[in-house]
C-alpha cells in the first residue's frame, strides 16, 4: 500500500516535471488585477482579453522568436496595493518577466515602486510594468521610471480631447464637473477645470463637486442641482454603479444636454443605460470599435464574441499591449533582457488594431495614440456591448492626441 | 421655490422607499427581538428575481410573482434556520443573519455575475409624469410613492383593525398567553418574517430600475435601514414611517443645497482664518453639505439614543 502510494506519488511528480518542460518554452505575462470582490467583473473581462489577444494575435501566427509561445498568467490582488505586491513577488519568483495591471492608479502606483526598486537590486532579474489601464497622470510624470509603459491615454490626454470637442461647441456656456471623492476624480475635475480656462475662458463652470465613492443610491438631489444651475454639459469621470446612477438620474430629472464621460460602456453599463443614455452619453477613449476600422479588426471581434458571447472588447488597447510586446521582443532578440526589450519599446511605432498609429514616447513611456469621442447609441452599430442592441459609435478622433504635451518625467536609464 | 417643492416630491420617494424596507424590519424585530441582519439581502432578492421575471413576462409580472417568492424565502428562512438556532439566544440568531447576508450576496454574485443587470422601468411608465422649473419629475416616481403608500395602509389596517393583527399584536407582547388560548405562535413568527422580507422584496422590485440593481445594492442600504428603525423606535410602525420620511428630506436637502460648514460658522460669529492651509480646523470650514448629507442620519441616530433611547414613537424603553 505504502509502495503503491510512493509510486502514485513519483509518477504525478514525473508528470508535473515533464509538464512544466513543455511550458518552459512559453513568455509568461503576470495578469495582476481584481479577479475577485466588487470589481472582479472588470478584472476578470481584461483577463480575457489578455489571453486572447495573446491566442489570437501571437500564438496562432506562430508565436514570437522562432515559436516561443506567449501565456498570460493571472494573479488576483483583490485591487489592493498591499496584495498586488505580494502578488508581483510571486510573479517575480516564478520568473516572469512581465507584469500587465490596469484598474486602479493606486495599485499602478505600489506597483511602479516595487518593481523600480526590484530591478535596481536584482539586475538579473529585472521585470517590465506594462499598464495598460491606469491613468493617473503622475505615473509618467514624477512617478515615471525606465520600467514603467502605459498603453493608455491619461487622464490629462483624454480631458484635453474632451475639452477640445466642448470647446468647438458654440452652444456650450455653462459646464458642471462631478465625480468620485478620490484622487482620479479629483484629477479629472482639476484637468478639467485647467483646460476649459485655456480653452473657452467664456465658458462658466456653474457646478464643481464630489460625491462620496459608490455610497450613492440616488443621485437625485445632485441631478436637480445640475439641472437649476442651468449646465449646458456634464462632466464626470465616474465609473461602475455611481456612473450608472448618475447618469441615468441626470437624464430622468429632465436635463437634456450632453453627459461627456470616461467610462459609461461595457461591464453591463451600456445594456443598463439602454435608450435612456442615447444622444446624452459620451465618452472619450482609444480605440474604435464601431463602425470597425478594418476587416481584421471585424474579424478579431468576431471571435472574441464566439469565444465569450457574454463579453465585450472594450479595451482595445490590450491587443496593442500584446503586439507591441511581441514587436520588442523580436526586435531585442531575447525575452529575457527587459532592458533591450525596454529599449525597443521606447519611441516604437505601430498600426493599432482598432485604428490609427500609435507611438511610444521615449522621454516619459507615454502612448500617443487617437483619442475618439464616442456616442452612445443603437443606430450603426456593428457591434454592442453587454448584447443589449446599444453600442458606441465614433463621433469624433483627435488624431495622435496630446502628442507633445509637456512631462516633468525625468527618466533614469540603466 | 419651486427647487423646495421639487425636493419634497424627491426626498418623498426616498423616505417612502426606506419605509417599505424598515417596516418589515421593524415588525420582524418586534416580534422576535431579532435584528435581521439579512433584511437588504432580500431586497436585493426582490430586484433579481424582478428582473428574471421581467424578461419573459414583463415588470406588472414581475411585482406579483417576485415578492410572494422573496417572502416564501423567508419564511423558509425562518422555519428551517432562525426557529433553530432560536434556542441558543440571540447572539447566535444575529451571526446566522449576518452570514445570511453575506452567502445570499455571494449566491446572487454565483450567479449573475458582479455587472449592473439591465433591469428597468416599464415603457409604460416612461414618461415624464409632470415638470416643475424645468425639473421633470418621472411618472415611475409617481407609481412609487403611490404603491409605497398603498401598502402602508394596507399594513396599518390589517395590523390594527383585523383578528389577524390582533393576534399579531398580542403575540407581540404576550406570546405565551396567545399561545395558550391556542394559536400556532411559531406560525405567526413565519408569517410575519415572510410578509416582512416579502416587503423588502417589493422595495426590490420596485426600486431596482432606478437605483440600480448589483450585487451591492444591499449593503448600500442595508445600515440605513437599521438607522431608520432605531430613530422610528423599535417595533413601531409609525414610528419606522416617520423616520425613513425624516431621513429622506434631510439628506435630499442637504445634497440639493451647497451649505458650506464656512456660511455656518461665520453666521454663528466665527471669523474664518485667512489663510486656510495653515489652519489646523481647514477641513471643517471647508466642509459642504453634500458631503456630510449622508452622515446625517447617523448623527440624528445618535441623537436620538442619547436623548430618547427608545425612538421617536418606541413604547419600551431599549
Amino acid at each position: 500500500m505504502i509502495n503503491k502510494t510512493k509510486l502514485g506519488l513519483a509518477a504525478v511528480l514525473a508528470a508535473g516535471i515533464s509538464a512544466s518542460a513543455a511550458f518552459a518554452e512559453n513568455i509568461k505575462i503576470a495578469f495582476i488585477d481584481p479577479l475577485s470582490g466588487p470589481f472582479a467583473g472588470t478584472g476578470v473581462n481584461g483577463l480575457h482579453q489578455f489571453e486572447f489577444a495573446a491566442e489570437k494575435l501571437i500564438n496562432e501566427a506562430g508565436g514570437v522568436l522562432d515559436g516561443k509561445m506567449f501565456e498570460i498568467v493571472g494573479f488576483d490582488n483583490k485591487i489592493s496595493p498591499k496584495e498586488s505586491l505580494i502578488q508581483l513577488q510571486v510573479a517575480i519568483d516564478q520568473g516572469i518577466r512581465f507584469i500587465a495591471q490596469g484598474n486602479s492608479s493606486g495599485v499602478a502606483n505600489a506597483l511602479t515602486d516595487a518593481i523600480n526598486k526590484h530591478n535596481r537590486r536584482n539586475p538579473d532579474q529585472r521585470v517590465l510594468f506594462l499598464n495598460y489601464a491606469a491613468v493617473d497622470p503622475a505615473l509618467t510624470n514624477d512617478k515615471c521610471n525606465f520600467w514603467h509603459f502605459r498603453f493608455d491615454a491619461n487622464a490629462d490626454i483624454k480631458m484635453d480631447a474632451l475639452t477640445d470637442v466642448i470647446a468647438s461647441n458654440e452652444d456650450i456656456k455653462k459646464v458642471y464637473i462631478i465625480g468620485q471623492d478620490y484622487s482620479f476624480g479629483k484629477a479629472v475635475a482639476a484637468a478639467a477645470v485647467r483646460n476649459l480656462e485655456a480653452k473657452r475662458p467664456d465658458i462658466e463652470v456653474v457646478g464643481n463637486e464630489l460625491h462620496p465613492i459608490g455610497k450613492v443610491k440616488d443621485f437625485t438631489p445632485y441631478s436637480r442641482k445640475i439641472i437649476a444651475s442651468g449646465a449646458d454639459a456634464v462632466i464626470t469621470g465616474n465609473w461602475g454603479a455611481d456612473m450608472v446612477g448618475l447618469g441615468r438620474s441626470v437624464v430622468e430629472s429632465g436635463y437634456k444636454g450632453p453627459i461627456f464621460t470616461y467610462y459609461a460602456a461595457g461591464s453591463g453599463i451600456t445594456a443598463a443605460f439602454g435608450e435612456a443614455g442615447k444622444g446624452a452619453i459620451l465618452l472619450v477613449g482609444e480605440g474604435q470599435v464601431n463602425p470597425p476600422v478594418s476587416d481584421r479588426a471585424a474579424e478579431y471581434y468576431k471571435a472574441y464574441k464566439a469565444k465569450y458571447p457574454d463579453g465585450n472588447i472594450d479595451q482595445g488597447r490590450i491587443a496593442n499591449v500584446i503586439e507591441m510586446l511581441a514587436k520588442a521582443i523580436n526586435e531585442a532578440g531575447s525575452a529575457d533582457d527587459v532592458v533591450a526589450i525596454a529599449n525597443a519599446l521606447e519611441g516604437m511605432e505601430h498600426d493599432a488594431l482598432f485604428g490609427g498609429k500609435l507611438k511610444m514616447r521615449a522621454v516619459d513611456h507615454q502612448i500617443i495614440q487617437d483619442v475618439h469621442i464616442s456616442a452612445h447609441t443603437d443606430e450603426n452599430v456593428t457591434f454592442d456591448y453587454d448584447n443589449s442592441g446599444y453600442g458606441v459609435v465614433s463621433e469624433s478622433v483627435v488624431t495622435m492626441a496630446a502628442a507633445d504635451s509637456a512631462t516633468t518625467c525625468q527618466m533614469k536609464r540603466p | 421655490m419651486d427647487l423646495i417643492l421639487v425636493n419634497l416630491i424627491d426626498g418623498l420617494v426616498t423616505g417612502l422607499l426606506l419605509f417599505m424596507l424598515s417596516a418589515g424590519l421593524t415588525l420582524i424585530f418586534s416580534m422576535m427581538g431579532v435584528l435581521n441582519f439579512a433584511h437588504a439581502s432580500f431586497y436585493m432578492l426582490g430586484a433579481y428575481f424582478a428582473f428574471q421575471i421581467s424578461i419573459y413576462l414583463g415588470f406588472w409580472v414581475a411585482l406579483l410573482i417576485a415578492p410572494p417568492l422573496v417572502g416564501l424565502m423567508g419564511a423558509g428562512v425562518e422555519r428551517y434556520g432562525l426557529r433553530r438556532v432560536h434556542q441558543y439566544g440571540h447572539v447566535p440568531e444575529l451571526i446566522f443573519t449576518f452570514g445570511l447576508a453575506l452567502l445570499i450576496e455571494e449566491v446572487v454574485k454565483f450567479f449573475c455575475g458582479n455587472d449592473l443587470q439591465p433591469y428597468t422601468q416599464p415603457e409604460i411608465l416612461n414618461f415624464t409624469a409632470f415638470a416643475i422649473a424645468g425639473n421633470s419629475i418621472p411618472a415611475y416616481k409617481v407609481f412609487m410613492i403611490f404603491c409605497s403608500i398603498g401598502i402602508f395602509l394596507v399594513l396599518l389596517y390589517v395590523l390594527t383593525k383585523t383578528r389577524v393583527g390582533m393576534i399579531i399584536q398580542a403575540a407581540l407582547s404576550y406570546p405565551r398567553t396567545v399561545e395558550a388560548l391556542g394559536h400556532n405562535v411559531p406560525l405567526i413568527f413565519m408569517g410575519v418574517f415572510g410578509v416582512g422580507t416579502a416587503l423588502a422584496g417589493v422595495a426590490g422590485v420596485i426600486a431596482g430600475p432606478v437605483l440600480g440593481t448589483f450585487p451591492g445594492m444591499a449593503f448600500v442600504l442595508g445600515s440605513i435601514v437599521f438607522v431608520t428603525i432605531v430613530i422610528g423606535g423599535l417595533g413601531s410602525l409609525w414610528g419606522a414611517l416617520v423616520a425613513s420620511l425624516l431621513i429622506g428630506w434631510i439628506t435630499t436637502f442637504a445634497k440639493t443645497y451647497n451649505v458650506g460648514a464656512a456660511d455656518v460658522l461665520t453666521a454663528i460669529g466665527f471669523e474664518k482664518p485667512v489663510d486656510l492651509s495653515e489652519s489646523a480646523l481647514r477641513d471643517l470650514w471647508t466642509l459642504t453639505s453634500p458631503q456630510i448629507a449622508d452622515i446625517l442620519p447617523y448623527l440624528l441616530m445618535v441623537l436620538i439614543l442619547v436623548f430618547r433611547p427608545y425612538g421617536l414613537f418606541g413604547k419600551r424603553d431599549a
